[in-house]
C-alpha cells in the first residue's frame, strides 16, 4: 500500500464520525429543528459505547448501547423543544453541557483501558488489488455503513413520500399543519434519528478511531458536524464530500505537525476550526442571500386546535 | 398520546420570577438521584454542595470571587440573548480580553510602573474581547453567516493562541520551562478589598456592570431596541431600529464584558497568564444568564447559585470522592429545568390520549 492510499484511508477515517453526526443533523434540520446538542450526544455515545463493549466484550453491544444513549439524550431534547416548545438553541446547549458531564461520569472507570479496534474488512482477492483494492475494500464496517446511510438519506429526502412530508414540515410548519401533516410527531422522530446518528458517531470514535476512551475525546467534532450541515447546504451527498474536506483538514494538521514545518503546533491544531469558519463564510458568499436554510429552522411550533 | 400546550392568559409577574426557584428544586432532586446512582448519600452531597460553602466566611469570599467573572460575562450575554443573538463564544472573548490586557503588564515588567498599568490593562482587555466578538457579528451582518458556529469555533482558536503565547514568545524565561508568563508587578494587579482575603477591586466593576445594564434595559431607547428586536423583529424594523447596528453593538458589549472578566481574572486573581485561565466561565455564564432570566439582578442570583455548585463540587470531590463531572451534569440539568419551568409557567400542559387526528 503506497503513501497516497495510506493518507486517503486516514482522511476517510477522520471523516466518518463527522459524516455520521452530520447526516443525522441534516434530517433533524430538514424537519425544522436545530439541535445543538450533537457534541454532548456524541460524547455520551463514545463513553457508553466503550463501557458496554468493554464490559460485554462485544463490539455490537457497544454500538447498540451508544445508539441507545444518543436516542435517550435526544428524547430529552425532544421533550423540551417539541413537548414544551422551549428555545432550541438554549436546550441544545444544555444538552451538550449535560452530555459532556455524563460522558465523564460514565467513562471515569474506563480511563486507560484499551481494547482491540474494530478491524478492517479483508476481502480475499479484492483487498489485494493494486491501488483501488485497499481504497474500496479495505475499510472498517462503519465506513460502508456511513456510505450506505448517505445514499439512503439522500434517497429518503429527495425521492420518498415521507421525505417530502418531512421537508415540507421543515420548510413551513404552519402550512404543513394546515394540510393535516403531523408536524410534532415527524419532528420527534427526526430528532430521535439525529440522536441515534450522533451516538453512532461517538461509538466510532471510541471503538474504531481510537480504541480507548478519554475525557473530552470528541474535541469539538459535534460542532464541526453542525458546521458541515450548513456547508453541505443541508444535502446528504454534499455532506459526504464536505466530511472528506474537514477530515482532510484534520489529517493535514497531524501530518504537518509530524513534518515540523516551523509553524507552531497550536496554529496547526487551530486549522480545523479556522477551516470551519472559512467554509461557513465561503458558503455564504457562494449562495448570496437566497439560502438553502429550511424555512422553519429553529422556530418553535405550537399547533392551534 | 401527546402533549398539548395551552397558553395561560394571565401569568402573574411573580410566577415568572419564581420559576427558576422551582427549576433549582427540580434539578436538585434529579442531581440527588444521580448521586444515589453513584452509590453516595444524596443528603451528604446536598450538605457539601449547598450548605457548607455558606457556613464559613472564607467560603463566602470564595463564592464572591467565583461569582465575579460569571456576573460580568452573563450580564454581557444578556444583551445578545435578549436580542435573540446567540453568542456562545464568550469563553473565547474572555481569553482574548485576558491576552489583550496582559500586553501592558508584560511590556512594563521590571519598570516598576504605577497603578495606571492595571487601568490601561482593563481598558485594553475590554477592547480585545469586544473586537474578538465583533468577528462573528461582522460576518453575520455582512454575509449572513450564523453567529452560533463562528463564535464557538473562535473559542478553540483563542485557547490555542493563548497556549502558543505562554509556551512560546511570552513564556517566563526564569520559569523553569513552565508554560506561564512572569508574575505581574504589584502595580499591574488589582488591589484587594480586604486585608486578609481574596476578594479584589474587580467586584466593584461587576456591581457597576449590573447597575448599568439594569439602567440600559429599563430606561434607555437602546435597551428598548435590543428587547424589541429580540421579541418582535418586524416591529423593531418598522420602528426604525437599525438591526445591523444593534447586532454589532450587542456583540461588542457582550464581548467587551467577557474580555473585561478575562483581564480582571488575570490581574486580580491569577497574577499571570497560563494555558488554563478559565474553568469554562464563558460556557457556565450561559447557564447563569438563563437562570437569571436575562435580568441583571436575576443574573446576580444565578451566579450565586452556580458558584455555590462549583465550590460545592470541588469540596464534594475531596470529601465524598464525587467526580467533578457531576457538577457539569447538574449545571446542564439545571439549564434544562429552567427552560422547562419557563414553558410550564406560560403554558398549561395537557396530556391528550388520542389516536391520530
Amino acid at each position: 500500500m503506497g503513501m497516497t492510499e495510506a493518507v486517503l484511508l486516514t482522511v476517510i477515517a477522520a471523516a466518518v464520525p463527522l459524516l455520521l453526526a452530520a447526516l443525522g443533523e441534516v434530517v433533524v434540520e430538514r424537519a425544522g429543528v436545530l439541535n445543538l446538542g450533537i457534541e454532548g450526544m456524541m460524547a455520551v455515545g463514545a463513553s457508553c459505547g466503550f463501557a458496554a463493549a468493554t464490559l460485554s466484550g462485544s463490539t455490537t453491544v457497544g454500538i447498540v448501547a451508544a445508539v441507545a444513549a444518543g436516542v435517550a439524550l435526544s428524547a430529552v431534547f425532544a421533550l423540551l423543544t417539541l413537548g414544551f416548545a422551549a428555545n432550541q438553541v438554549a436546550s441544545g446547549l444544555a444538552l451538550t453541557i449535560m452530555g459532556l458531564g455524563l460522558s465523564g461520569l460514565i467513562g471515569a472507570g474506563f480511563v486507560g483501558r484499551t481494547r482491540e479496534a474494530v478491524g478492517r474488512l479483508d476481502v480475499p482477492g479484492l483487498t489485494d488489488l493494486p491501488a483501488v483494492g485497499p481504497l474500496l475494500f479495505g475499510h472498517d464496517p462503519f465506513v460502508y455503513g456511513a456510505a450506505a446511510l448517505t445514499l439512503g438519506i439522500a434517497y429518503f429526502l429527495k425521492r420518498s413520500h415521507p421525505g417530502l412530508v418531512l421537508r415540507s414540515i421543515g420548510e413551513n410548519h404552519v402550512s404543513a399543519h394546515a394540510l393535516g401533516l403531523p408536524v410534532l410527531r415527524v419532528r420527534v422522530l427526526a430528532v430521535l434519528f439525529g440522536g441515534a446518528c450522533a451516538g453512532l458517531a461517538g461509538a466510532y470514535l471510541s471503538l474504531v478511531y481510537t480504541p480507548f476512551w478519554s475525557p473530552g475525546m470528541t474535541a469539538g467534532r459535534g460542532w464541526i458536524a453542525l458546521a458541515l450541515v450548513v456547508f453541505a447546504s443541508w444535502r446528504p451527498l454534499r455532506a459526504a464530500a464536505g466530511a472528506l474536506v474537514f477530515g482532510g483538514a484534520t489529517v493535514l494538521q497531524l501530518h504537518a505537525q509530524a513534518a515540523s514545518l516551523g509553524l507552531p503546533s497550536q496554529a496547526l491544531s487551530a486549522l480545523p476550526y479556522l477551516a470551519t469558519v472559512v467554509a461557513l463564510v465561503v458558503m455564504s458568499i457562494g449562495r448570496g442571500r437566497t439560502s438553502a436554510v429550511p424555512g422553519s429552522l429553529g422556530v418553535p411550533f405550537v399547533p392551534d386546535r | 398520546m401527546r402533549l398539548e400546550l395551552v397558553p395561560r392568559t394571565d401569568v402573574p409577574g411573580y410566577a415568572r420570577t419564581l420559576a427558576p426557584l422551582g427549576a433549582i428544586v427540580a434539578a436538585i432532586l434529579i442531581g440527588g438521584l444521580v448521586v444515589a446512582l453513584l452509590g453516595r448519600s444524596p443528603a451528604a452531597a446536598l450538605d457539601v454542595y449547598f450548605v457548607q460553602p455558606l457556613s464559613e466566611s472564607w467560603g463566602l469570599q470564595e463564592l464572591a470571587v467565583k461569582m465575579l467573572p460569571l456576573v460580568l460575562i452573563a450580564v454581557g450575554l444578556s444583551f445578545c440573548f435578549r436580542a435573540n443573538l446567540w453568542n456562545i463564544g464568550a469563553e473565547g472573548q474572555f481569553v482574548a480580553g485576558a491576552v489583550a490586557g496582559a500586553m501592558v503588564p508584560l511590556a512594563t515588567h521590571g519598570m516598576e510602573a504605577g497603578p495606571w498599568v492595571v487601568v490601561v490593562a482593563l481598558v485594553l482587555g475590554t477592547l480585545g474581547g469586544a473586537l474578538y466578538a465583533l468577528i462573528p457579528a461582522f460576518l453575520r451582518v455582512t454575509l449572513g453567516v450564523s453567529e452560533i458556529l463562528t463564535s464557538l469555533m473562535l473559542v478553540y482558536v483563542a485557547q490555542l493562541g493563548l497556549d502558543w503565547l505562554v509556551r512560546g514568545p511570552w513564556r517566563d524565561p526564569k520559569g523553569f520551562n513552565f508554560p506561564q508568563t512572569v508574575v505581574f508587578e504589584p502595580g499591574a494587579q488589582l488591589p484587594m478589598l480586604m486585608e486578609a482575603g481574596r476578594l479584589h477591586a474587580g467586584a466593584g466593576l461587576a456591581v457597576i456592570a449590573v447597575l448599568a445594564t439594569w439602567f440600559i434595559f429599563s430606561r434607555t431607547l437602546f435597551g428598548f431596541g435590543i428587547r424589541v428586536s429580540g421579541e418582535a423583529p418586524k416591529a423593531a424594523r418598522f420602528a426604525g431600529f437599525d438591526a445591523n447596528r444593534l447586532v454589532l453593538i450587542a456583540f461588542a458589549v457582550s464581548g467587551g464584558l467577557a474580555g473585561l472578566a478575562g483581564i480582571v481574572e488575570v490581574t486580580g486573581q491569577i497574577g499571570q497568564l497560563k494555558p488554563s485561565i478559565s474553568p469554562g466561565y464563558g460556557f457556565t455564564a450561559i447557564i447563569v444568564a438563563f437562570l437569571g432570566r436575562l435580568h441583571p439582578v436575576g443574573i446576580l442570583f444565578g451566579a450565586f447559585v452556580i458558584s455555590l455548585t462549583v465550590i460545592g463540587g470541588e469540596n464534594a470531590q475531596i470529601l465524598l470522592k464525587l467526580p467533578l463531572d457531576l457538577t457539569t451534569v447538574f449545571q446542564g440539568v439545571l439549564l434544562m429545568c429552567v427552560l422547562a419551568a419557563d414553558a410550564l409557567v406560560s403554558n398549561r400542559v395537557r396530556i391528550v390520549r388520542t389516536a391520530r387526528a
